[in-house]
């Protein structure tokens, strides 16, 4: 008796469930975010999401992809690998076909196994996904997979940015790496020793520090030594709180260096930086507000509808992503998610900063890149600090490519 | 070399009384009354976001000491209307308590000022080199730090040992009944203590806003260091916790400036490890990659070894 009770209450259990996705399901293509929406991630994860909403509403007020809406789903991973499986089980189960993530290369590299192993397990159901901004190597390298497609160039890539301006820059002899001590940090310490031997022989290399993630609140003892060896210039992957407290301690001593950053620009870093910055601090990024003398419309308008003092449209990575997406939606005339994978490979398309393209071997996408500096002579400041950033060179989409050891499996 | 003993040194102090301005306060909630305050962090943030709001209306000096005297008010309002009513029912409810008040501060901070790092600047008054040493300029709000965390050891140590607030104060926390049945109101009393702790956590709030980033954060990235010094130091020793702070400031700066590992000490000794093995790969990492761990393995020493830690008066 209890038995059969449980039987009824499980299938019709099942039977709920899938009455209740089968509507949904056929309604929207559902979109997957997976990222730190809480904790102290969260500026980023929110501000990366806000620009999913923006694009997503745009393609969905055109009309959709092949007629069908996108839906975001949201979920919250506070930047842990394990809490990251799990919620892109959740969204599996929620129906998303592809998912979107940013945050930490462990993160990514997580999520591209699961994806991958999902997909074999399930044909017919698979997942795609969509990384724009988690950038060790190993995720277009060793770890590719056919699911996965990158958006955002990757540590060799920018680093290959630098060595070109380095490479110019005559007045540059010295050179400290200051790293944190986890993948993505050893990876930049190691692009730089590779990539400034092959541009720059005669640069030397007098300083290469790793240090505990985010676990340093006070930088003044690193810059002593940085002072002590004698750099003028050093390079930096540091983000978040290790990139300003770097910085900050840099400036109590008086150090008078110039900074390759990759994330010196990032969120809510110009503010704090301040004009301590102006004419040291670089950057190398797919756009900043002054790499047009004006405005892009989908930056007037992003600014229309989010008007808070931090909302900044940081990512237009994520702009050429929905672009891409539509373009592949198109060009494959379905929203399969095999047939999209196969349509973005090789995709190219225009943009108002040039032409870009996705890269059939690797799925790394090849957009122009541009080292800038801070600058508080711009037309566009960022989070209304009065400063912004300046393009000292862009490399084309096609310089941009590095070569590749993916050897990828196709369905 | 002298070179590099004289910054770290400097460098080192400089840390250390940066972090016992954050854990006096601390640990004088907890000698004079018991209270492991979990929320002292985020008073520290609310000191350097009030100070940073203030100055923008009142300039940086009446900021040094409104925000300090506010964070005292929030403190005292704290005691009074929260913690006064757990007080009865023992040490879990109250550090239950000031756990779920780190939060309510978090998000009400998130609430007003956002999520990001705000430009919270040396103000423009303080912000001159003090001194040069080998041609490296030390900023003067470093002088000034140093000079604030000093005052606030002779004040404490003077205020609560030598004068007779303090004397009721520690009776009241052993003999809370004989000390109202001679005429003290005992209330009254942990609300003034808990107030001047709390105005400590915002002065170091005003400084440590600037010296290192404001952001709604920074208490949970200073939390568990300041329980690391108040452990080390011997809970509700505020000597002790001056000590402690040295130690870990200069101990941890000298380590960053080592660059040398385990594995390099054995070779000198002649003790070459086999390539390959996992022992070597563990052994080659540098004393400066490990250096702002080293606190937390003081910790965890000094709980094993000596439990009540440096002059303490009771086991942990």
């Amino acid at each position: 008796m209890r038995e059969l009770f449980h039987r009824i209450a499980k299938y019709g259990l099942a039977l709920a469930a899938v009455l209740a996705a089968l509507p949904a399901a056929a309604d929207t293509l559902k979109i997957g975010y997976i990222d730190p929406l809480s904790g102290g991630a969260a500026s980023a994860g929110v501000n990366a999401q806000k620009h999913m909403i923006f694009f997503i509403d745009r393609i969905n007020a055109a009309g959709g992809l092949n007629g069908q809406k996108l839906e975001l789903l949201s979920y919250d991973n506070k930047v842990n690998p394990q809490e990251s499986l799990i919620m892109l089980k959740k969204a599996i189960d929620e129906g998303a076909r592809i998912v979107m993530q940013g945050n930490g290369s462990a993160v990514a590299l997580a999520l591209t196994d699961a994806v991958l192993k999902h997909n074999e397990r399930n044909p017919g159901k698979e997942v795609l996904f969509f990384n724009y901004a988690a950038i060790d190597p190993a995720l277009t390298n060793e770890k590719c997979n056919f699911w996965h497609f990158r958006f955002d160039a990757d540590v060799d890539m920018k680093m290959a940015a630098f060595g070109d301006v380095i490479a110019a820059d005559k007045d540059i002899h010295k050179v400290y790496l200051i790293n944190q001590d986890y993948s993505f940090g050893k990876a930049v310490a190691a692009a730089a020793h590779r990539i400034l031997a092959a541009k720059r022989p005669d640069v030397q290399i007098v300083g290469d520090e790793l240090h505990p993630l985010q676990k340093i609140q006070d930088f003044s003892p690193y810059v002593a030594k940085i002072k002590a060896s004698g750099a003028d210039t050093v390079i930096t992957g540091n983000w978040s709180n290790d990139m300003l407290l770097l910085f900050k301690a840099g400036k109590d001593a008086g150090l008078k260096v110039n900074w390759f950053t990759y994330y010196g620009g990032g969120l809510g870093s110009v503010p704090a930086i301040g004009h301590d910055g102006v004419g040291y601090l670089k950057q190398v990024t797919e756009h900043h507000k002054n790499v047009l003398p004006y405005l892009l419309p989908e930056e007037v308008a992003f600014h229309k509808r989010f008007t808070d003092k931090s909302d900044e449209m940081y990512y237009w990575r994520i702009r050429n992503m929905f672009a891409m997406l539509e373009a592949a939606a198109k060009k494959a005339k379905s929203n399969d998610p095999v047939k999209l994978a196969h349509a973005l490979e090789g995709l190219k398309l225009d943009t108002p900063l040039g032409p870009m393209e996705m890269r059939a071997d690797n799925h790394q996408l090849l957009q122009p890149l541009f080292v800038s500096t801070l600058s508080d002579k711009v037309k566009y400041d960022v989070e209304h600090s009065g400063l912004g950033f300046k393009t000292d060179k862009k490399i084309s989409a096609a310089d941009t490519a590095m070569p590749t050891t993916c050897k990828m499996t196709r369905p | 070399m002298r070179e590099i003993v004289v910054f770290s040194l400097l460098n080192g102090a400089v840390y250390g009384l940066l972090l016992f301005m954050l854990s006096s306060g601390l640990t004088l909630i907890f000698s004079m009354m018991g209270v492991l305050n979990f929320a002292h962090a985020s008073v520290f943030m609310l000191g350097a976001y009030l100070s940073w709001q203030i100055s923008r209306w009142i300039g940086f000096w009446p900021a040094l000491v409104v925000a300090p005297l506010l964070c005292g008010l929030v403190g005292a309002a704290i005691e009074r209307y929260g913690l006064a009513r757990v007080h009865r029912l023992g040490h879990v409810a109250e550090i239950l308590f000031t756990f779920g008040l780190a939060y309510v501060i978090g998000e009400l901070v998130i609430m007003a000022w956002g999520r990001n790092p705000i430009e919270n600047r040396v103000p423009a008054s303080i912000d001159f080199a003090a001194f040069r040493i080998y041609g490296t300029s030390y900023p003067f709000y470093k002088v000034l730090m140093t000079m604030i965390s000093v005052g606030m050891f002779a004040f404490l140590w003077l205020a609560f040992k030598r004068t007779r607030v303090g004397l009721v104060i520690q009776a009241a926390l052993t003999h809370p009944r004989m000390v109202s049945a001679l005429g003290h109101d005992v209330p009254r009393l942990f609300v003034l203590v808990f107030a001047i702790g709390s105005a400590l956590a915002g002065l170091a709030g005003v400084i440590g806003g600037f010296a290192l980033l404001t952001e709604p954060n920074m208490a949970a990235a200073l939390g568990p260091i300041v329980f690391v010094v108040i452990v080390v130091g011997g809970l509700g020793s505020i000597p002790g916790a001056f000590i402690a702070s040295m130690l870990i400031g200069v101990v941890q700066t000298f380590a960053v400036a080592v660059d040398y590992s385990l594995a390099d000490f054995l070779r000198a000794l002649g003790m070459g490890l086999p390539p390959g093995s996992a022992l070597r790969e563990m052994l080659a990492i540098k004393l400066s990659q490990a250096a702002p761990l080293i606190p937390y393995l003081l910790l965890v020493l000094m709980l094993i070894v000596r439990p009540r830690g440096l002059m303490g008066t009771r086991d942990t």
